[in-house]
């Protein structure tokens, strides 16, 4: 039994902290969150230049081909400080729908660009008012154009180019379209969101010129299979964000006195403490078996990245909701790191498929199981 | 990151499956039997395997050689349960208590003529250990014991009352916390022995639990004597000798429960049960029951698989993995709750009764107990919140009161 990330791993991670404690302070995530900043642009260069960003990306394709499980620990720490960058959308999502199906010459394209963070792509999947299903989806690819409007799209006012998934009118309906946003038939607005600490966009596309990526009417499998990938690395950036929620509770019930004493002796706040621990460390060990299914390509992946998602969303919104519990004022104060967390926990249960589609993957997988 | 074998662990493994395959029948190859054994029969069973495993050291993998054991690792002791767990060997529990808790306390304190009087019977099957803590007033508050010894020259006499004492019935001998000197703050005053469970003045009286069984017991004392030869720690000493007996205690408790349903149960019963006129199974409330009691099932499965890489690593899991305890027993109520409301009416319906240990009536009422038994919930939250996050302990306004004192 080894289900556990390997001394190297653990070396990496602490190198990845101490140099995210550096870079992206909470100044850095309040920079952008005001308006300042679209993303830091300092501490993705940053990134780019050390290898975290291509760390999934093969040496071919000028990656630095650590492998999965390091980009679970960079995902992990970058969710542990609030990363304001776009690592998410151009490297765990777009980069791995590229990889999975570009012809060659589009990875050799695209992939060189996003792991040195000179392109950031995004994917944009959501549409207003719709749940993103195979048979509802609004935006159309016809001609080698692209017709109609995505939002919320994360990162869609950074990114270069998008993946638009996209209904194509064939059978199987879903084709994959990359798209130049600098094109003059893309019209970009910005969303504020919950959390303006990470960008989004609404874009519309005017019959804007499109390649076609993969094959088409295979869209939404390789949409699907990526977003399995995604989800996994989503799922860390979820338990970093809850750890940390965890651990600012932890050291202000330490450090606020009531009542003639810590507020942490008090088993009101202890056990709420408790209570944060278990679901923070449940959801960990569906993040790691997912970083696993990742990592070895293994069948089990679909599972094991809903469990992922759906055990870390509940886990990092109970942490970050319940660390403002245990500040009391303080912590609803603009001043107080805790609703950064909160926003950031918020949204990213929202980013990619709710609680409740990712639980009804679940349930339909294990009755598949329990049907075999 | 894998779920394999070290090539050691992978060795011991076959030797294990060698053994048992020589000295007992795998469950596949056995008809389904789901009838309960009567209590003398299902104990004279579990003695004779008992002894079989004692007789080549699998009955105690990881004690030292000198007591009988394999002087093996902590994951050599999980690689055996696992393999014996697919076959079908009679049920050992009635020496878990003796082997997991009190054997591993007397090698802490105990003379090394006693370890070689007691050690070796215990660990074949041949007399049993319970442990004797709880008392009426006092079970969440250990060291609020208030049994009374008093010294008699070379012996102690003991007065009161202890309850939920597992498994007092068949046991040979006890463990014992008492209270030595009422005018000393709580924690000082106590005082730790063993004891013959024949010695004249011991009662056992069975209790009967919400199960409609009888697995506890209340032991009641009058005027009986343990020489003070048969003392464990020091004179006051008692509540350090009992902290090492609970830490033993909580070890043995983080295990799964057997015949907790699984995934498979759960969802047959919600296929073959309706809702609304449809399989219940359809039905997004049922779904979602079903998706989060999953999600911690198997998030505590998977947290066992990280607790035993540190095994396997020879580090000692931390006080973390206490959160077995701590989910195990309100999962099990969860999922018992969650069938018998899938069977409607027809759950609520006893397919025995007695109850067997199986059904799933059975299991609903146990989760109950489990949820109090070897630290309640409400404990388990506080070892965790003290150390593993690190937060201060508890007020105690009983600490340096002498006993006699305190209210209540």
């Amino acid at each position: 039994m080894n289900f556990d990330f390997s001394a190297d791993q653990k070396a990496l991670r602490d190198y990845v902290r101490k140099f995210f404690a550096a870079a992206c302070p909470p100044s850095e995530v309040r920079r952008v969150l005001e308006g300042n900043a679209p993303y830091a642009t300092d501490v993705w260069k940053q990134m780019a230049s050390l290898g975290y960003l291509g760390s999934a990306i093969s040496e071919r394709y000028g990656g630095s081909g650590l492998g999965y499980l390091e980009s679970c620990v960079i995902a992990e720490e970058a969710g542990r400080v609030l990363a304001p960058i776009p690592l998410f959308s151009s490297i765990a999502f777009a980069a791995e729908l590229i990889s999975l199906a570009g012809s060659d010459s589009q990875r050799q394209h695209w992939l060189p660009r996003l792991a040195t963070g000179a392109t950031i792509a995004c994917v944009a999947f959501s549409e207003a008012g719709r749940h993103c299903r195979a048979g509802s989806i609004g935006v159309s690819l016809r001609n080698g154009k692209v017709h109609g409007v995505k939002a919320p799209v994360l990162d869609g006012g950074i990114a270069d180019v998008a993946i638009v998934v996209s209904s194509d009118g064939s059978a199987s309906g879903v084709s994959l379209a990359l798209v130049d946003l600098s094109d003059s038939r893309v019209r970009h607005e910005h969303l504020v969101t919950v959390d303006p600490s990470r960008n989004h966009a609404r874009l519309t596309f005017d019959d804007a010129p499109a390649e076609l990526l993969g094959t088409a009417g295979e869209g939404w499998r390789l949409f699907e299979a990526a977003r399995d990938r995604a989800a996994v690395l989503m799922a860390f950036e979820q338990i970093g964000g809850a750890d940390r929620s965890l651990e600012i509770a932890r050291d202000y019930a330490l450090e606020r006195h009531a009542f003639g004493r810590p507020i942490g002796s008090f088993q009101a706040i202890k056990h709420k403490l408790v209570d944060m621990y278990v679901k923070n460390t449940l959801a960990r060990g569906h993040a790691y078996f997912g970083a696993w299914a990742l990592s070895t390509q293994a069948q089990e992946l679909p599972l094991a990245a809903a469990a992922a998602r759906a055990s870390a969303s509940d886990a990092f919104n109970f942490s970050a909701r319940e660390s403002i519990q245990v500040h009391g004022g303080i912590g609803f104060t603009w001043e107080h790191d805790c609703h950064l967390y909160l926003k950031r926990a918020r949204l990213l249960a929202c980013a990619l498929g709710d609680v409740h589609e990712w639980k009804e993957k679940i349930v339909a997988t294990l009755q598949q199981q329990v049907a075999n | 990151m894998d779920f394999n074998d070290t090539p050691e662990e992978a060795r011991f493994r076959a030797q294990v499956r060698a053994w048992l395959d020589a000295h007992a029948k795998r469950k596949s190859d056995m008809p389904a039997d789901d009838q309960e054994l009567p209590e003398a029969e299902a104990l004279k069973r579990a003695r004779a395997w008992q002894a079989v495993k004692a007789a080549d050291g699998y009955a105690a993998i990881t004690w030292p050689k000198e007591y009988g054991g394999l002087g093996g690792t902590a994951i050599q002791a999980v690689i055996y349960d696992q393999e014996e767990a697919h076959y079908a060997v009679p049920n050992t529990g009635f020496f878990a208590i003796g082997l997991g808790m009190c054997m591993p306390t007397l090698m802490t304190f105990a003379t090394p003529q006693q370890l070689q009087r007691y050690v070796r019977p215990a660990l074949y099957g041949e007399e049993i250990w319970c442990q004797l803590f709880s008392e009426p007033s006092g079970g969440s508050d250990l060291a609020a014991a208030r049994t009374r010894a008093v010294r008699d020259g070379d012996d102690w006499i003991v007065n009161g009352q202890k309850v939920w004492t597992t498994g007092a019935q068949h046991s040979d001998f006890g463990i014992i916390v008492t209270r030595s000197d009422p005018t000393k703050p709580k924690h000082a005053g106590l005082t730790f022995f063993f004891f013959d469970m024949r010695s004249p003045g011991v009662e056992v009286r069975p209790i009967r639990q919400i199960t409609g069984g009888t697995e506890f017991n209340e032991v009641f004392f009058k005027d009986v004597r343990i020489p003070d030869t048969q003392r464990l720690g020091t004179i006051g000493g008692g509540w350090k000798v009992a902290i090492t007996t609970l830490m033993f205690e909580r070890i043995l408790s983080g295990e799964r429960i057997t015949g907790a349903p699984d995934a498979i149960e759960v969802l047959q019963l919600a296929r073959h049960t309706e809702l609304c006129g449809r399989p219940a199974i359809e039905d997004g409330r049922v779904r979602e029951r079903i998706a989060n009691w999953w999600l911690n099932a198997r998030g505590l499965e998977l947290t066992t698989f990280r607790a035993l890489t540190e095994l396997s690593r020879g580090q000692t899991p931390g006080p973390g993995f206490a959160i077995g305890k701590l989910i195990s027993a309100p999962q099990l109520q969860e999922v018992s709750q969650l069938m018998m409301d899938l069977m409607g009416a027809d759950g609520m319906v006893l397919p025995n009764y007695p109850l067997q240990s199986m059904d799933l009536q059975y299991m609903w009422l146990l989760s109950s107990g489990l949820r109090i038994a070897a630290g309640t919930d409400e404990i388990m939250k506080n070892i965790l919140a003290e150390r593993v996050l690190g937060m201060p302990a508890d007020v105690r306004i009983d600490k340096n009161v002498p006993f006699n004192e305190l209210p209540g």
